[in-house]
Order: C-alpha cells, then sequence, then structure tokens
C-alpha cells in the first residue's frame, strides 16, 4: 500500500466519518470513537506534540494497555513524521533503560500512573527523556515532576497549536512518505540486549493488506485488542489491519474482564497464542466434570461425533447424511452454546502462532465449528509470511506463502524468506542486520523445516539445533530434537522431554512425566506410589510411557524427512527439570547441552544398550538449600517404524 | 476532589469512658481527628479499639465524655444520623449481602442518597429511572476505582476474602463520605492484598480527599499509611503521635511489642 498509517486514517475519516473506528468499555458501558472522532484526536495530540518540539524521525515510546487514545497518539506521532515505540507495559523499570537510550528517547507516553512511577525511578539513567504524558490521571494529580503533564493538558495545547499554525500538520502530513521509517518493536531477545526492529509504513501495511486480502477481511471485522501493543502481532491486528480495512478495534475494560469482553464482543476476527486456546478448553473441561450427569453424557457424546465429523466439515471434504445430521443436532445442543460461552460464535477467522499447538487442542476448536488456523511469521517479517487458507488447516503445518512472499530452503534446511514486509534494518545494529539479511534481500529466519507436497510450510525445529544421525541404519537423516520432544509433550502423561542423537546413531530420550497427570492415571487403577521418584519407576509407568513413545515413533513414521528421529530407547528421569538446577531456562525451554552433560551416565547407558542404571543427583530447592536424590531407571525400548513413502 | 492537605480538627473524642457492666471497655479516650488525614488506632486484642470505633458511629454510647464532628457536641446519636452526618465504615468481620452482586451491594451504599420513593422505584419510572442512572454512574466510579470490573455481576460470597473487602469498602464509599471509619481493613490478608488495601486507602484519602479512622494491628501496614496514631492499651491511651514517634514510645514498644528478653 503506498500510503502512510495517519493518511489511512484520514482516508477513512473522510470516507465514513460517523462509523465506529475504536470502542472502549468504560465505567461498565461500551463507548465509541468514531473515525471522525479519532481523526480529531489524533490531530490535536499531534499538535500538541508539535508545540512539545517533537520533530521527524524523534522516537517516542509509547507504554501501557490497548487504549484508545494511545492508539491516537501513535497516529500522532507518525503524522509528524515520528517514529513510535511500543514497549511492554509488564515489563520492570529496568527493563526500559536499554531500549529508550538505545532509541535516544526524549519522548514517553503512557497509560497510567504505574508506567508513570517506572519511568521516573529510571530517569537518572535516562537524561534525555524530557516529557512524559500519562492518559489516566488517577493518583497522579500530585506528582510535581518537570516535564510529567497529563495527555489532557497536551490535547489542549494541541488545540491551540491547531488554530494558530492552521497549515503545518497538513505539511506534515505530506511530507510523509511510504519509506519512512513507521514504528520500532524491540525483540525481547533471550541472550544479550533487545535489538530494535525497524519498520516503514510501507512494510507494515504491506503485509496488513495481504493478510486482509488472504482471508477476504471487510470493514465489517469486530476485533478484540488484549494482547500487549508492543508485541508486533497486536499491532498488525489491531492497528495496521485496523486501517488497512477499517474494521472495529475494542479494547476491554482491564485484563481481568478479557473473557466476559470476548463475549460482550464477540469478534469475527481473533487471535490468541496456542496457551489461552488452552486455557479457554481446561477451563470448559473442569466446568464439564461438575455438570450433571445428563448434561456430561450429552457433552461427551456430541464431542465424540464432533471429534469424527467436525474436521472434515471444516475442510470442506463430504460426510455421510446420518453424520451431517448428528452434528447440525449436536450444534444445535453443544457446539453453538459453547462457542457463545467462548465468546467465539461470531468468529469467522481465527489464528493461533507463536509456539507449536498440540493437535487435540487444534483439532478440538475445529471439530465445534471455529475457522481456528495457523500462522507463521515473526517481528522481523511484520508477521504474515504463510497463512493457512480455510479448509487446509493442520496442527503440523503453518500454512501457504501469501502474497508476496518467496519461500526458500539453505542446503542445511534452514527457512529464508523474501516478502516485502521484512524489516528495514536492527536499530543501529548494522553487525546484526548483516547477519539475516543477505544482499539478495533474503532473510534467514533461523527457523528450519521444508515446504510438505500440498506446497504446506512445516517448521521443525530452531535451525542451529537441528541434527543429523551419524551410522546405524538411518545414516545421515534429519535429526531434529524439538520437533520430537514437542510431539512427545502434546501427550497428558509427558511434562517435558529431552531428545538426544545428533552424531549419533539413533536417538534416545529422557522424559519427565506430568505428576498430576501421572499422579490421577495411577490412583484410578489403584497403583499406590509414594511420590514423584517413586511413580516416575514403576514398571505400569514406563508401559504407560513406552505407547506415548511408539505412538510418536509411528507418527514420524509417515514423514519421510523426519522417519530417521524415530526414539528407539527412553529412560523416565526420576526428578522434574528445573530451571532451578539450570535445566531449563527461566522461560521453560530445555538446555540439552547442560543435561547431556549433567547426567551423562543415564546416556551412556541409554547408548551403551544397559538396561538399567542406578543415579544420584544433587536439586536444589526453592529456599536455596541442596539435597540429594537417588533412583536406579529402567531403561526402556521403543519399537520404531519403517518409514513411509507418503503418497502426495 | 480536593487537595489532600491535612485541615482543622473535624472529629473531637474528649474523655470517652465505656463500660460494659463491671467491664471498663475504655477508660477516659480523648483524640483528635483532623480534616483529611489518615488516623490510626492500634493496640494489642482487646484493648478497645472496635469500642471506639462502635463510640464514634453510635453503636455504642459511652458513659462519660463527649464526641464532637464539626463543631457539634453530641453525647450520642443513632446510625442513621452517623451515617447522615457524613461517616461511613466498614466492618472487620464483613456484614455484606452475600447473596447479591457486587454491584448491588455498593449501590445499597446509595441507599441514603435516593430520593424517589418505594412506588416509584418499583415501577422503575420518571424521576426513579433518571436517579438510577446517575447513581449506577457512580457506582460504576467506584467498581473502576476499585479495579473490580470483572466481577461486577458476581455473587459477592462467591468473591475471595481480600476482594469482599475491597467490595465492603466500596459499598462505604458509596456513601461519599466525608470521615471514613475502617475496622481492621487487611485483617486475614495476604502481603499482596495487604498492598493493595494500602494502596486504596491512600487513592481514597487522595483522590476524594475523605478523612480516613482506621482500626489495625498489622503495625507495617499502620506506620507505612497513617500520618498520625493513637495507641491503646486495656482501654487506656498509651500513645499519640506520628508512627515515628509513637515507634519510639517505651510504652508503647512495652504494651504493643512486648519487652524484649
Amino acid at each position: 500500500m503506498q500510503t502512510t498509517f495517519p493518511r489511512l486514517m484520514l482516508d477513512h475519516a473522510a470516507r465514513r466519518p460517523d462509523a465506529p473506528a475504536l470502542r472502549e468499555k468504560v465505567y461498565g458501558i461500551w463507548q465509541t470513537l468514531t473515525w471522525a472522532q479519532v481523526a480529531t484526536l489524533a490531530r490535536e495530540i499531534a499538535g500538541g506534540l508539535a508545540a512539545a518540539g517533537m520533530k521527524r524521525d524523534d522516537h517516542v515510546v509509547v507504554v501501557g494497555d490497548n487504549r484508545p487514545r494511545l492508539y491516537a497518539t501513535m497516529l500522532a506521532a507518525q503524522w509528524l513524521g515520528a517514529v513510535p515505540i511500543p514497549l511492554y507495559q509488564d515489563a520492570v523499570a529496568a527493563e526500559f533503560v536499554f531500549p529508550i537510550n538505545n532509541a535516544e528517547v526524549a519522548f514517553a507516553i503512557v497509560e497510567d500512573q504505574e508506567q508513570v512511577d517506572k519511568l521516573l525511578e529510571i530517569r537518572e539513567q535516562c537524561p534525555q527523556l524530557q516529557r512524559i504524558w500519562y492518559d489516566d490521571p488517577r493518583g497522579l494529580r500530585n506528582y510535581s515532576e518537570p516535564g510529567l503533564a497529563s495527555l489532557d493538558a497536551l490535547i489542549d495545547e494541541g488545540r491551540r497549536f491547531v488554530q494558530a499554525n492552521p497549515k503545518q500538520l497538513d505539511a506534515e502530513l505530506e511530507r510523509g512518505r511510504p519509506g519512512d521509517v513507521a514504528a520500532m518493536f524491540f525483540t525481547s531477545g533471550t541472550t544479550g540486549n533487545p535489538k530494535g526492529v525497524v519498520h516503514t509504513h510501507f512494510t507494515l501495511l504491506d503485509r496488513a493488506k495481504a493478510g486482509a486480502d488472504f482471508d477476504k477481511l471487510t470493514e465489517r471485522e469486530e476485533v478484540l485488542a488484549y494482547l500487549p501493543p508492543a508485541w508486533i502481532g497486536q499491532n498488525i491486528f489491531s492497528y495496521a489491519q485496523w486501517l488497512a480495512c477499517g474494521y472495529v478495534v475494542n479494547c476491554p475494560e482491564s485484563a481481568a474482564t478479557v473473557t466476559i469482553d470476548l463475549k460482550e464482543i464477540g469478534p469475527t476476527y481473533y487471535f490468541a497464542p496456542p496457551r489461552i486456546f488452552e486455557g479457554l478448553l481446561t477451563s470448559v473441561m473442569i466446568r464439564m466434570e461438575d455438570a450433571g450427569a445428563i448434561k456430561r453424557g450429552l457433552f461427551h457424546f456430541f464431542m465424540s461425533v464432533a471429534k469424527s465429523v467436525g474436521p472434515a466439515l471444516m475442510d470442506g471434504k463430504p460426510a455421510s447424511m446420518i453424520d451431517r445430521l448428528a452434528y447440525a443436532l449436536g450444534n444445535l445442543m453443544i457446539y453453538g452454546p459453547l462457542r457463545n460461552t467462548l465468546g467465539l460464535s461470531r468468529v469467522r477467522v481465527a489464528y493461533t502462532a507463536g509456539e507449536a499447538i498440540g493437535p487435540d487442542l487444534f483439532r478440538f476448536y475445529r471439530s465445534i465449528g471455529i475457522n481456528l488456523k495457523q500462522l507463521y511469521g515473526s517481528t522481523e517479517t511484520a508477521v504474515f509470511v504463510c497463512l493457512q487458507p480455510d479448509h487446509e488447516a493442520r496442527a503440523d503445518t503453518v500454512g501457504v506463502p501469501i502474497a508476496g512472499v518467496e519461500v526458500k530452503l539453505t542446503d542445511s534446511g534452514e527457512i529464508l524468506i523474501k516478502s516485502p514486509g521484512l524489516l528495514k534494518e536492527y536499530y543501529k545494529n548494522p553487525a546484526a542486520t548483516a547477519e539475516v539479511l543477505t544482499a539478495e534481500g533474503w532473510y534467514h529466519t533461523g527457523d528450519a523445516g521444508f515446504l510438505d507436497a500440498g506446497g504446506h510450510l512445516k517448521i521443525i525445529d530452531r535451525a542451529k539445533d537441528v541434527g543429523r544421525i551419524v551410522g546405524g541404519t538411518n545414516d545421515g537423516a534429519m535429526f531434529a530434537p524439538k520437533y520430537v520432544e514437542n510431539k512427545l509433550k502434546f501427550f497428558p502423561h509427558i511434562k517435558e522431554a529431552v531428545a538426544f542423537g545428533d552424531k549419533r546413531e539413533r536417538v534416545c530420550a529422557f522424559i519427565n512425566i506430568d505428576f498430576e497427570a501421572v499422579g490421577n492415571w495411577a490412583e484410578k487403577r489403584n497403583l499406590p506410589y509414594a511420590g514423584y521418584t517413586d511413580l516416575a519407576g514403576k514398571p505400569e509407568v514406563v508401559e504407560l510411557i513406552r505407547e506415548c513413545v511408539q505412538k510418536v515413533n509411528a507418527d514420524l513414521a509417515a514423514d519421510a524427512m523426519l522417519a530417521g528421529s524415530q526414539i528407539s530407547r527412553f529412560l523416565i528421569l526420576h526428578k522434574e527439570l528445573d530451571a532451578d538446577d539450570g535445566e531449563l531456562t527461566r522461560t521453560r525451554k530445555v538446555r540439552r547441552g547442560f543435561i547431556g552433560e549433567r547426567y551423562q551416565v543415564l546416556l551412556d547407558a541409554l547408548y551403551g544398550g544397559k538396561t538399567e542404571q542406578y543415579i544420584e543427583t544433587q536439586v536444589k530447592f526453592e529456599d536455596g538449600r541442596t539435597g540429594m536424590v537417588s533412583a536406579t531407571l529402567k531403561i526402556a525400548d521403543a519399537k520404531t517404524f519403517p518409514a513411509m513413502q507418503k503418497a502426495a | 476532589m480536593a487537595e489532600r492537605k491535612i485541615g482543622d480538627v473535624i472529629l473531637d473524642v474528649r474523655n470517652i469512658s465505656l463500660r460494659f457492666g463491671g467491664v471498663k471497655a475504655l477508660t477516659d479516650i480523648s483524640f483528635d481527628v483532623r480534616e483529611h488525614e489518615v488516623r490510626a488506632i492500634i493496640g494489642p486484642n482487646g484493648a478497645g479499639k472496635s469500642s471506639m470505633l462502635n463510640c464514634i458511629n453510635g453503636v455504642y454510647s459511652p458513659q462519660e465524655g463527649s464526641i464532637t464532628l464539626r463543631g457539634q457536641t453530641f453525647k450520642h446519636m443513632n446510625s442513621r444520623q452517623v451515617a447522615e452526618s457524613g461517616i461511613a465504615r466498614t466492618f472487620q468481620n464483613l456484614a455484606l449481602f452475600k447473596g447479591m452482586s457486587v454491584l448491588d451491594n455498593i449501590m445499597t451504599g446509595r441507599n441514603l442518597r435516593m430520593k424517589s420513593n418505594l412506588f416509584q422505584q418499583a415501577i422503575r419510572w420518571g424521576a426513579a429511572e433518571r436517579e438510577e442512572i446517575a447513581h449506577r454512574e457512580f457506582v460504576e466510579r467506584i467498581i473502576d476505582f476499585l479495579e473490580i470490573q470483572a466481577y461486577r455481576k458476581t455473587p459477592v460470597g462467591r468473591l475471595p476474602y481480600g476482594l469482599q473487602k475491597r467490595v465492603d469498602l466500596g459499598r462505604a464509599l458509596a456513601m461519599e463520605p466525608t470521615l471514613l471509619l475502617l475496622d481492621e481493613p487487611m485483617a486475614g490478608m495476604n502481603v499482596e492484598e495487604k498492598q493493595d488495601m494500602s494502596r486504596f486507602i491512600l487513592d481514597v484519602n487522595d483522590e476524594y480527599g475523605t478523612t480516613i479512622v482506621l482500626i489495625e494491628h498489622d503495625m507495617g501496614v499502620v506506620m507505612d499509611i497513617s500520618d498520625r496514631v493513637v495507641v491503646l492499651d486495656y482501654g487506656k491511651k498509651i500513645g499519640d503521635g506520628t508512627p515515628e514517634a509513637v515507634r519510639s514510645n517505651p510504652d508503647v514498644i512495652n504494651a504493643y511489642l512486648g519487652t524484649s528478653h
């Protein structure tokens, strides 16, 4: 799209001034801002910012929840050619220091007292930060900090400025070019400092439009903006696509009311990471367990109907008359009311992304008639790279490259992307930019994967983690540890898994049982146990896990690329992997290398063909004390399957 | 909304003595409360804190002494007169309507301010409807202020204790009090709930300019949020002053914190 954010907004205001643009629940009632009101608000704030000395290419941080007036400030900053940098509102103050100093930020617009306090706390470390405006004045009346003022005061100032300089803002608007920098997003970065990803009006709007065209989004969509605006996904869904399509963005009352607001708004276009879908499903299941016998019976009966018929219907495949009738009845009695309870009855397009979604979870939503799909993208690609078409949604792929995107694989299996939506650069970090962007314009995603026979992209793992099997029957086969581990973790009985196999003859795995799930399972079978270590060592539990492993193997065998990653031997660890012991990162990712070293004896036993192994491990308790856990672990073999060549 | 500036004395308690038969609950207690301040009454269990509060809001009538509220001296007021004079309170053992929603519970706090009669309210017509909308808006502001939007329609009985305490505070605020009496607002709360409650108390004081008298036995909290503290022990006043002064008062240390052995 050859335009800019503020110009798009003004187009909507000129074309449909009275159409709703934003809604916000205030004092329990949804209040609407029309496009004309948004335009006025943005103009006045832009005037205020100009009066405060904001110039082209200045940076301004925006910190807060999804609030209409904060959206207007982003538009206002872009109006002046300045660059809004949304920061995570739940970050601690110290995390603001790097982005603010890195981007030489002099202006900040924040939501409330909480954010003001954080900025004031780091003010000495960020001397160039001169002006701070806040949206919600509560608790701030008695603050007398230099440069601190309310957004209302800024708007008043802006009104005067617009009257005194009627032409200046129009001129600023005219100077804006699609290729100008529009926004900057700091990636969280697990190691080292975060990197500022620079996007232009063109990169963001082009992708917003491409995504909207793909799903035929119109100005009649309703969207609930509830994820942090600092995350590019939220920014695309509720800001770039809001302007590209002209639909209505609804801001929930508070983080705690999202489920209530979701039900009231009934969005038609919805995004949530897998954990939110999982949480919704869990809450439904818990409530169903408490329901009366008849309701519960009906629910389980019709859910089994949905499981067998629903996905086929969603994919537009034929189904028998009886199946269709049963499904229609289920829709009337269970699925419809359930969708309504979830707040998803009007959803036309729902997306999930960010991490692997369990196939059962994915199928559940599709089977009750919610068009849940997956997408692939990142901050650097302005989100939209691959999307799943309506009738081709699968749990293990992420869709087809959409308009404008080219996908290429390197020899090592890394995915390279060429797209109009690629980042301009990492801010003040040419070395990092050169690492990911080639001279020919290819972006290194760092993900390993391949395009399947249907042209769908399949992500396997982070490229640096993918290894090769060396020697044995599968010599040279690809080994994707994360992919295998994820498949294992989709079983409710398995909490964590660590797969080994790079430069080895075959794949072996350490498995952590889910204490709660396996504990319940054992109790139902009257299987007594004396704690985690004891339960993990029960022969029945080993059998249970063996079945899971063999199912994973059967699954892997169906995939020619990954058949070599089947697990031939495994053991169940005697203790839970824990971040306190350094085995997991704080975000609960397994540290494979560290675990391999720490449990070297177990690895040797797995590969040495032993059937059991004694181990003693030091553990750290939460209060800092340490203790020892010891056990003799059984090592089990799992059946593997010959690779099947899929007919495609 | 008022500036938070500590003003003149608005409540003056003089030589109050309260007896239940032979038991002396309070003996010759005197203290005052200034406008816009946060005034705490502390003391060990059974020191007479709640009795003191009950004297101020008319539940008990002390045998001796006088209470002067904004220049008006009285020996006894009934609860309604107290409410009409701008005093609201919360309770140590919550007295909420468990089966009613958060919204309705807070709405009951508006009762005194409703002018329409029962008949008008029953058919919800004309003035009654306008009145209800105005009151509802006021209640919504309180809900927003106390950050309990997510529980607006939840029956109070289903809420955790810390939130029920907040609803109790909300109902007291709905009366638009000028003097708010809080009876152990933090009792039974975990650390986080206590912090939240402290923040709300300070915000009420700051935003609405409400004068606050609170009873508490959690020393830490009291010292952080109060302007002045009265210390009671066995029905007698043993200390009065700023938190720092009270903290270093040897009698208080003896009675309240115990002597170090």
